[in-house]
């Protein structure tokens, strides 16, 4: 039985003056890829926000290794252990591949000298272009880039938003590849709304839809279950 | 490999410069030119500290001047108060600027969890505060009418003080210089170029974002306190909202986030103030040269949208991709040629 990691409880989340997440259940283990699902504005990337901190909930708990993380501030839960990788990657345009990811080492010892040179490894690409700025890489390298980021960030949990969007499928298959790789090394909360790629990494699924969590479950149930693809997710 | 090679002929061409800033007052004797470099070197420096908050953190304030107005007032009134010898005035720099410091900190500290239109405000109304308080305090500042006081012997000679000026300038430049390029100086691009991401790679961004408020504030201290002792009089025009503005012109027309843009864009708006005012007595028309300074500045927006030295920089990146593209053999005609 693996160890749980993260929980959400009953967590709501009010964006302004309107109430996005009404009531979210989630639970992440070790070494898992929990993939959440749902359909456009389900709440899937404010759940991430709201684990992160950037969109605090106002309900509910969030508890990361066993410690109640609900009210921290983004930079303690982050300091704690969770990396994230937005939507829209989050690169720093200005400084280059280098400086990106020496920004998020923090200090440097052997141990994130070895994470270092694992992530250059995995992203070959970003070897090449170390010393490019950030802003100048493709999509593809961006996502690589945020993904290696946040990797070398001392993070026990990664949180990637939609590593997909806008992708070639010969790049997405490469960030499929990567992912399956760091899932070696550490957990993955996975944001997806591609149904084929969140199958083929993802170990268990939740469905998010209006705000709410509606199933959870292993993901070999949900790719068997046409139906409930059908209603949530609109495919099969 | 590019950047060292890079940095080498930027320094080096950095270095002529200096060199030639040396020799200036021994080749040109002229006293009203050498005036005029001190002061253009003067506002480099207030322009580089402003840089430093607005090009490498994004942080818009409207009341830079409160910091250049101490330093101004504490070197005035310590070489008014005191003996007027060099010991005084380096005494007062280093007041001065321990003070700016205690400020920027408390500032910073209440005003810099604010969005940034909001604290682009509310340092415009610390700063009115304080033009308020040096107005109504006449006792110490003298008020509007400001004082005239002795500077140090040795600055008698015009060319002692500019050389000073001018070595601390490149003092300035190298540490500011040293402090961008470090870890913290990454930190601080990184704040400026995403705050939320930045804190979610688990910085406390307003800690970082107060240590640049602080070295600005205290570098602008010194700035002040070189403006006094050239002026050799002091008044609250020190602490309006002109020399921030002034400090705010220089960066953008020199190029944010460049350091070496704002020392530019002092040469162009001290330049263009001192000429175009001076035109004034054979063409009346430049009376009223402040429409000229508009022209300028529109200009200068129009050719050079990053700035003098942000434009020429991206130029010149530009013109350094497009050669390394050249420079790739194709696929095909590798193959050809193999044949």
């Amino acid at each position: 039985m693996m160890e749980s990691l993260l929980k959400l409880d009953n967590i709501n989340t009010h964006i302004g003056q309107y109430h996005i997440l009404q009531g979210v259940h989630f639970e992440a283990k070790e070494g898992e890829v929990s993939v959440l699902l749902g359909r456009n504005g389900a709440g899937k990337t404010t759940t991430l926000k709201t684990i992160i901190g950037l969109t605090p909930a106002t309900a509910g708990s969030v508890t990361f290794l066993n410690q109640d993380i609900t009210k921290k501030p983004t930079y303690d839960i982050a300091n704690l252990g969770i990396g994230y990788v937005p939507e829209d990657q989050g690169v720093f345009a200005d400084l280059t591949v280098e400086e990106n990811i020496k920004v998020a080492m923090r200090k440097e010892n052997d141990e994130s000298k070895e994470k270092l040179e694992y992530v250059l490894n995995l992203f070959p690409d970003l070897k090449k272009f170390w010393k490019k700025a950030g802003g100048n890489l493709s999509g593809g390298q961006k996502q690589m880039l945020a993904m290696a980021r946040a990797f070398v960030n001392d993070s026990k949990l990664l949180l990637i938003d939609e590593p997909s969007k806008g992708l070639a499928p010969i790049v997405i298959e490469k960030v499929m590849e990567a992912i399956v790789e760091m899932k070696k090394q550490t957990s993955i909360v996975l944001v997806e709304q591609n149904f084929y790629m969140a199958s083929k990494i993802g170990d268990t699924f939740t469905l998010i839809d209006d705000g709410r969590t509606v199933r959870h479950g292993e993901m070999k149930e949900l790719i068997e279950d046409d139906e409930l693809k059908h209603k949530y997710l609109g495919i099969g | 490999m590019n950047k060292p090679i890079l940095l080498s002929r930027s320094n080096i061409f950095l270095f002529i410069i200096v060199l030639a800033l040396i020799a200036f007052p021994f080749v040109m004797d002229s006293r009203t030119l050498t005036i005029l470099v001190t002061q253009i070197l003067i506002f480099g420096i207030l322009a580089m500290s402003y840089d430093i908050l607005l090009g490498y953190t994004g942080i818009v304030s409207f009341g830079h001047a409160m910091f250049f107005g101490i330093g101004a007032y504490c070197t005035a009134i310590m070489l008014n108060d005191f003996e007027s010898t060099i010991f005084v005035f380096i005494g007062s720099i280093a007041v001065g600027m321990v003070i700016a410091g205690i400020l920027s900190f408390i500032v910073g500290l209440l005003t810099l969890r604010l969005k940034s239109h909001f604290f682009a405000m509310l340092t415009m109304a610390i700063s009115g505060l304080l033009l308020v308080v040096a107005e109504k305090w006449r006792s110490v500042t003298k008020g509007n009418d400001g004082f005239t006081f002795k500077a140090p012997e040795v600055f008698k000679d015009r060319i002692v003080f500019y050389l000073v000026v001018l070595a601390l300038i490149v003092i300035v430049f190298i540490v500011l210089k040293r402090f961008v390029n470090s870890p913290l100086g990454r930190v601080l691009i990184a704040v400026r170029e995403n705050e939320q991401r930045t804190k979610s790679l688990g910085f406390k961004t307003l800690y970082y974002k107060v240590i640049a408020s602080v070295l600005a504030g205290v570098i602008a201290s010194l700035a002040g306190s070189l403006y006094a002792v050239s002026l050799r009089f002091v008044n609250t025009a020190v602490l309006t909202m002109e020399i921030t503005l002034d400090a705010l012109l220089m960066t953008i027309i020199g190029g944010v986030g460049t350091l070496i843009g704002p020392l530019v864009g002092a040469v162009v708006i001290e330049s263009a103030q001192h000429y175009l005012s001076g035109l004034a007595r054979d063409f009346p028309i430049f009376e009223r040269w402040i429409i000229f300074f508009g022209i300028i500045y529109i200009l200068a927006v129009i050719f050079f949208p990053k700035g003098i030295v942000g434009t020429i920089q991206a130029k010149y990146f530009q013109w350094k991709d497009k050669k390394a593209q050249l420079n790739v053999v194709p696929l095909s005609k590798n193959k050809e040629s193999s044949k």
